[in-house]
């Protein structure tokens, strides 16, 4: 018999995350069945896509009282009694903002294991990997229990296509948030693009100097569909936001390209984003940590190299449509 | 009002780590208050301060010298501190029921906080299995807070810089996120003082609670070498960025 396995989907605006895919991806065994789980009634809209990843039942969940709004601890509940309807007593996810509020939720409940930011997994095993120690160890951990819950790191997985057929199936469950009332959503200062979920990060330190030349960096973003990050040093003068801070006490990011400006790269800002593909640091100091632990590095004025590496992208993107980086 | 504060001792972000019969490591090396738990000791006392008749519990889990993150959580405002002493290092399903274990032992609390993640095992669980344990809201990741008769409102951060207003009931946990508030480092007479604050220590072989239906054991510690290049891109300005621009399309596939 077919083991079923349960995914939790992450929609941003109208869209599935792409790094949805990447999760599907470490999920599927030719002995799994895969379950995607909707929650904001957007199942039959992306059915197709979810098909092309392996998809093959998509749990289109809403209450009884209709779109179940969002709550973490209502979708938690939701999620739950998806599971026990549909016999399925593995759960993966993404360790992204909502991940982080959802698993844990939901294997408190259920008294599961859970491992968040696995880059790694072995679903038969029940083992993962995963890095610890702000990234200075990778443990490889083995989880026992009934169920299991585990969060999966950003592209951490590349996503592969396995086309098949997909079907629809609507589930109700009845409306729980015991205790918790979400009032409001606030909409934040930086637009678009999650660190956690970009394809390329340009990040700023100590070399920026102020809060008005991360100016530069933002527009090198807006050409190519990049995020911004910063250093602790950024964050701590209070250049820019808490939100865009990268290392052991902000986000980790794995991103395809990481593009350190000014940034001396101490051990704390490594922990952050030392999964990345490719790592490029510009830095005037050639003995800057960073220059040792990188891909490629250039020696020079990232006030000069920054404007220039916009303009000549700007050229590229105009030539031919930038594809896969949206 | 009572109010808890559950920390971490953990080694520090800058020690190395030597790993030790294949799943463990040296532990002779210089351990800290995790820091996401500093931002719940300030919180914790911010509202002693602000509701006045209260009183601040510091709890841990860990081995004997845990108690000297337990003494910073004391000099940095906290009245008493209990430690639940193990010889293993527990995972987040052991640590969620040995904190219920002592702090219903002492009394439930009003409000409990810790920190959104601790620094070692990067696990982002314990708050919510505890605050289950309880019968308790939580809400992590919280940057601002404020009390409003017997509920708490919160504010989480959530992707992209966006947050999340909720509201809920007391008692509750609260994973607190470096954005909440910034730690007042001790004075030295806090820090003398604190030596005449109270310990408690109980065995977590002696809290008696519900077997866990599940475990997360680590096998194995492997260190994370990473080997990269290092390779100097060298020009005038408009050469580099050529070199790096066929880069990013080559090797990183960007576009």
């Amino acid at each position: 018999m077919m083991e079923k396995i349960g995914i939790l989907i992450e929609i941003k605006g109208d869209e599935l995350k792409k790094t949805n895919f990447g999760v599907i991806t470490a999920a599927r065994d030719d002995s799994h069945e895969i379950y995607a789980f909707l929650l904001d009634g957007s199942g039959a809209e992306f059915k197709s896509r979810l098909a092309y990843y392996g998809v093959q039942k998509i749990i289109d969940i809403s209450s009884t009282d209709g779109p179940l709004e969002w709550n973490p601890v209502s979708w938690s509940m939701a999620i739950i009694h998806a599971m026990d309807h549909f016999g399925i007593n593995t759960l993966l996810g993404l360790t992204s903002f909502q991940g982080k509020e959802l698993l844990p939720r939901i294997a408190a409940y259920l008294d599961a294991p859970l491992v968040m930011d696995c880059t790694d997994i072995s679903l038969t095993e029940h083992t993962v990997n995963k890095s610890q120690f702000s990234g200075k160890t990778i443990a490889t951990i083995k989880v026992n229990g009934v169920s299991y819950i585990y969060g999966i790191r950003p592209n951490a997985f590349e996503e592969k296509p396995a086309p098949c057929e997909a079907e629809v199936i609507p589930y109700q469950t009845g409306p729980e948030s015991e205790g918790l009332i979400v009032k409001e959503i606030k909409q934040g200062a930086s637009k678009g693009i999650d660190l956690s979920e970009a394809d390329i990060i340009i990040s700023g330190g100590r070399g920026m100097k102020n809060s008005e030349n991360f100016r530069i960096l933002f527009e090198f973003a807006d050409v190519i569909g990049a995020a911004v990050g910063a250093s602790r040093v950024a964050v701590d003068a209070e250049w820019v936001p808490y939100s865009m801070q990268v290392g052991q006490t902000g986000v980790t990011v794995s991103p395809k390209v990481y593009i350190a400006c000014g940034i001396s790269g101490s051990v704390q800002h490594f922990a952050g984003m030392k999964s990345s593909g490719l790592i490029v640091a510009v830095n005037t100091d050639p003995e800057a940590n960073i220059t040792k632990n990188c891909d490629y590095y250039i020696v020079s004025d990232l006030f000069e190299i920054v404007p220039i590496l916009t303009r000549q992208m700007k050229k590229i993107v105009g030539e031919n449509q930038l594809t896969g980086t949206k | 009002m009572k109010i808890c504060v559950c920390v971490k001792h953990v080694p520090d972000s800058a020690a190395n780590i030597t790993i030790k019969e294949k799943n463990r490591f040296d532990e002779s090396i210089t351990f800290i208050m995790n820091p996401y738990d500093e931002h719940a000791v300030e919180a914790a006392v911010r509202v002693k301060k602000q509701v006045g008749d209260s009183e601040v519990i510091a709890v841990s889990v860990g081995k004997k010298d845990t108690i000297k993150t337990l003494r910073s959580a004391l000099s940095m405002g906290a009245d008493r501190a209990i430690l639940i002493k193990t010889n293993v290092r527990p995972d987040s399903v052991i640590t969620s029921r040995a904190l219920k274990g002592a702090i219903e032992q002492d009394g439930k609390p009003d409000i409990i906080f810790t920190g959104k993640e601790s620094i070692d095992n990067e696990g982002f669980q314990t708050m919510y299995r505890l605050a289950a344990a309880l019968h308790m809201s939580v809400a992590s990741n919280v940057m601002a807070f404020s009390l409003e008769h017997d509920r708490v409102l919160v504010e989480c951060e959530m992707e992209a810089g966006a947050t999340g207003v909720m509201d809920m009931p007391l008692p509750c946990v609260i994973g607190t996120s470096k954005a909440l508030n910034k730690p007042s480092y001790p004075t030295l007479p806090a820090i003398m003082h604190a030596k005449k604050k109270e310990v408690k220590i109980i065995d977590l072989e002696s809290l008696v609670f519900e077997k866990p239906m599940s475990r997360i054991e680590i096998l194995e510690l492997k260190p994370a070498v990473e080997e990269r290049g290092s390779k100097e891109l060298k020009g005038r300005p408009e050469e580099v960025v050529m070199q790096l621009i066929q880069i990013l399309r080559e090797e990183g596939k960007v576009f």
